[in-house]
């Protein structure tokens, strides 16, 4: 690993029409052994440029900060080794850092998300019975434990291409809400049903199922499989699915 | 004078944490217009970073659990300089506030028989921490926040408050800036939590992230509160302390409470050696005793044997590592060795997912065939706010506290697990309390324009200077100070030496110069920070000076034992005088009820002395 590195990161802000309006800068700071991509983030805001922005709290991949472009690949800064993006980068070139793209410009590395919060603001909360010391089994746990492990990274809305080249922000809820969504629809106590909502609101439909959700999300959950998938059939079984529609009529199924 | 937008609320929170969460949720219910101001954006606030569980003596995985035991073990853990009267409303309504998590959307990990589990953890008794792996925090912040959202709460995100504002010795409001595009806001309110978190940001080795500037105890500090405990800081046994760039995370006492052994570079379970007397009769005293234990946790079967010694209280375990390494035995870069690996691969990874990452990750080490290398990280700090223990307001009338802002459960030394439960049951009691404080007002104040204008002028006079220091080596430099001179091990003399370097780093932010605009900027931030962080250091060394002793999270090497005669008796109080100037005394909590009295251990509590 040589000394110094140079990171070729975007400065800018968005213009009156929200059109990012900024900059490539190269910085060169000296590498230390066991770096992360935020680290060195951080060696160029006390070296070089204070008012570089970028957003981190837990440094440990465990709050789904500070999600960034780094060479083109979604990714947690602060759980991607520097010896990982120097090996993958090619001799003499820089390292390019990028905000998420999808997503409206803050300034800088931090992108506006308040999408995401105006858009779980509609999601129907749990309704679960009114006694206490609910009892379920570890295994009906694990199911929706995969689904709570969830930091809100938004990396896998940056990356779905609804998001990314249609922009349908207002007809899609993305891999991270069908997420949470699958977590209150498989959740043993819960009386609810948000089905009609999932297919007209949040557009389940739109996915094709190209699981590129699946693949940079640093929790490691398995979102298309067995969030996604499992979603969509339940929208297939209750609104086109002939039989259940005449079991439903006759009173067999709900 | 740039313009200021003003907002009115019934009860502002200052900070989207568990505790702050917590009120707001209590707050609304009572009917009143809420809140919530956070630096972070939601559900992104330093619970998330908790990991190993929530400690409530609910019983479901060794019925002999009960309230009076883990008041009993809260106040043994603490060294007895904890607010007895916390304590006990801490023992007797966490499990209520852990059981209306779950009908909230926690998913807690699952007894055989289907109820919540729950985890041994140092100190405890029993097994008690409610917990969802090793990410126990992320559960709680996520279950608050999709909560929270449906209450009716206001929340500004990536707002930092710079003042709270009085009227005598009465709340009136607040001023914040907003952190994405610099715009000035006063916030008029009735009544005002503080749920900001700790202060450990203040030391270069920590598990904090950028949040923990210690700003929320210095606005309380500057609003004229009476603050306490402030030399008491938990330096956590296991922080990550290789490669140089994690050094500090937070490796989860749960890695101990799943059996994991601490040994030294001549592989030897040193923590045998340093039982303290108060602790004996509870802990093995022989490695195949605490291997008993250890196989009855995995069994899943209620222990006979007694618990092994890497489960003692936090304070007794960052201390022993500290001698190890003094003694010239630390591992390969200067720390103890804590091994999971004996245990089956899926247990570990079951149990430790986080864990598991974070170490492959970080440290291209794989804690299912490795050992981790830990060493202690400043992690808490049980000083704060000092706070009524029924309503959690603070001596300004309409300031209320809780959580990590607060002081009063923990005394000199919190235990593992009391934190997050700390959270929801006096966070609940602020919001509450807050809200009918509120009710109780009929008008919002007026706040003095001169008041806001000054406020202004200070918040963006970094913007205007140009040629100084960058504010990340100010703060680098205070960080390493006070690791050095303020540490787990303190003197007089480094007291004092800090105390007096602590006023040139007023006069190097003073000229601190970040460059930039308004817009998002962090130098523009980290430069408005600094004045908190010395303030509050100052408060800890001074605190710690006067403290004469050795207790909890306390160490002095000029004075290396607890003494029971008056310091073991009494609690630091430091509020502003007139002149603003730092002012300490010592006071005492009332005298414990008896029925108290009794469910603790009588040879502890040196009565005679």
């Amino acid at each position: 690993m040589s000394d110094d590195v140079t990171f070729r990161v975007f400065r800018g802000e968005p213009n009156d029409e929200g059109i990012p309006i900024g900059e490539m800068v190269d910085y060169t700071v000296e590498m230390d052994e066991g770096m992360v991509v935020l680290d060195v983030i951080h060696s160029i805001q006390a070296e070089h440029a204070p008012d570089l922005s970028c957003r981190w709290n837990c440094k440990a991949g465990k709050c789904g900060s500070c999600g960034a472009e780094v060479n083109g690949k979604p990714r947690l800064m602060c759980m991607t080794r520097m010896e990982d993006i120097l090996e993958e980068t090619p001799d003499g070139s820089p390292v390019v850092v990028k905000p998420m793209q999808a997503f409206p410009l803050t300034k800088d590395l931090v992108a506006d998300v308040q999408w995401s919060y105006d858009l779980n603001k509609t999601i129907p909360p749990l309704q679960g019975p009114d006694e206490v010391d609910w009892k379920f089994n570890q295994n009906e746990a694990n199911r929706i434990q995969e689904f709570r492990s969830c930091i809100e990274c938004l990396l896998c809305v940056n990356t779905c291409h609804v998001m990314r080249e249609h922009h349908l922000f207002d007809e899609f809820a993305g891999p991270r809400f069908f997420v949470r969504l699958a977590n209150l629809e498989m959740h043993p106590m819960d009386q609810g049903n948000r089905l009609s909502k999932i297919k007209d609101e949040y557009g389940i439909g739109y996915c094709n199922i190209t699981r590129c959700c699946t693949e940079v999300c640093p929790a490691g959950i398995n979102i298309t499989d067995n969030a996604i998938i499992p979603l969509k059939e339940r929208v297939v079984t209750e609104y086109y699915d002939p039989l259940a529609w005449v079991a439903k009529k006759i009173g067999l199924r709900k | 004078m740039s313009e200021v937008t003003t907002h009115e609320y019934d009860v502002v929170i200052i900070g989207a944490g568990g505790a702050g969460l917590r009120a707001a949720i209590e707050a609304t219910r009572e009917g009143v217009s809420v809140a919530v101001i956070c630096k972070s954006m939601l559900g992104k606030a330093h619970t998330v970073m908790a990991e190993g569980g929530a400690a409530a003596a609910l019983g479901n995985k060794d019925p002999r659990d009960t309230w009076e035991i883990h008041f009993r073990d809260t106040m043994k853990g603490g060294k007895y300089l904890n607010d007895w009267r916390m304590a006990e409303i801490h023992a007797k309504e966490s499990p209520d506030r852990i059981r209306e998590l779950e009908q909230w959307g926690a998913i807690f990990d699952r007894t055989p028989e289907g109820l919540t589990n729950q985890r041994n953890f140092g100190g405890h008794t029993y097994p008690r921490l409610a917990h969802i792996g090793d990410a126990t925090g992320l559960e709680m912040i996520r279950t608050l926040q999709e909560r929270g959202i449906h209450s009716g709460m206001e929340v500004f995100m990536e707002y930092t408050v710079r003042r709270i504002f009085t009227n005598g010795d009465k709340v009136t409001g607040c001023f914040a800036y907003n952190r994405t595009d610099g715009s000035l806001h006063v916030f008029k309110a009735k009544s005002i939590v503080l749920a900001t978190g700790g202060i450990t940001r203040c030391w270069a080795v920590c598990s904090g992230s950028w949040e923990y500037s210690g700003e929320g105890h210095a606005l309380a500090y500057w609003a004229g509160a009476e603050m306490g405990d402030m030399e008491f800081v938990q330096f956590h046994p296991t922080g990550m302390i290789w490669p140089p760039s994690v050094r500090g995370i937070l490796v989860t006492e749960g890695v101990r409470g799943e059996g994991g052994m601490l040994t030294n570079s001549e592989g030897e379970r040193f923590m045998f050696n340093y039982v303290p007397e108060m602790y004996r009769e509870e802990f093995a005293d022989s490695e195949g005793e605490a291997m008993d234990w250890v196989n009855s946790i995995v069994a899943d079967e209620t222990p006979t044997a007694r618990r092994p010694p890497e489960l003692l209280t936090r304070d007794v375990v960052a201390k022993a590592i500290n001698s190890e390494r003094e003694a010239g035995r630390a591992s390969e870069h200067g720390g103890a060795y804590l091994d999971i690996s004996w245990r089956p691969e899926e247990q570990v990874r079951k149990k430790l997912p986080g864990m598991y990452h974070q170490f492959m990750e970080l440290a291209a080490v794989d804690i299912t065939k490795e050992k981790m290398e830990v060493g202690p990280t400043a992690h808490y700090v049980m000083g704060g706010v000092k706070v009524d223990p029924i309503t959690q307001e603070s001596t300004i009338s309409g300031l209320f506290a809780a959580g990590e802002a607060a002081t009063g459960l923990h005394g000199a030394n919190r235990l593992g697990g009391n934190s997050l439960s700390d959270l929801v049951t006096f966070g609940k009691r602020a919001g509450q309390y807050a809200a009918q404080k509120a009710s109780s007002v009929n008008e919002f104040e007026e706040i003095p324009a001169n008041e806001i204008d000054q406020v202004v002028t200070e918040t963006l006079a970094p913007l205007g200077r140009k040629g100084g220091e960058n504010p990340a080596k100010v703060v680098e430099d205070l960080r390493n100070m006070m690791q050095e001179k303020v540490g787990i091990i303190r003197q007089g003399t480094q007291l004092q030496e800090a105390l007096d370097e602590l006023e040139g780093f007023r006069l190097r932010e003073a000229t601190t110069s970040p460059g930039g605009t308004r817009i998002y900027n962090p130098g523009w931030h980290q430069s408005l920070e600094i004045g908190a962080m010395i303030d509050i250091s100052k408060m800890c060394a001074m605190a710690a000076l006067s403290r004469e002793e050795s207790r909890g999270g306390h160490t002095r090497l000029d004075f290396p034992t607890p003494d029971y005669g008056y310091w073991g008796k009494v609690n630091s109080v430091i509020v502003m005088d007139s002149n603003g100037g730092m002012n300490l005394s010592h006071i005492k909590y009332p005298p414990i009820p008896q029925h108290l009295k009794d469910l603790l251990d009588a040879d502890d509590l040196h009565e005679e002395e």
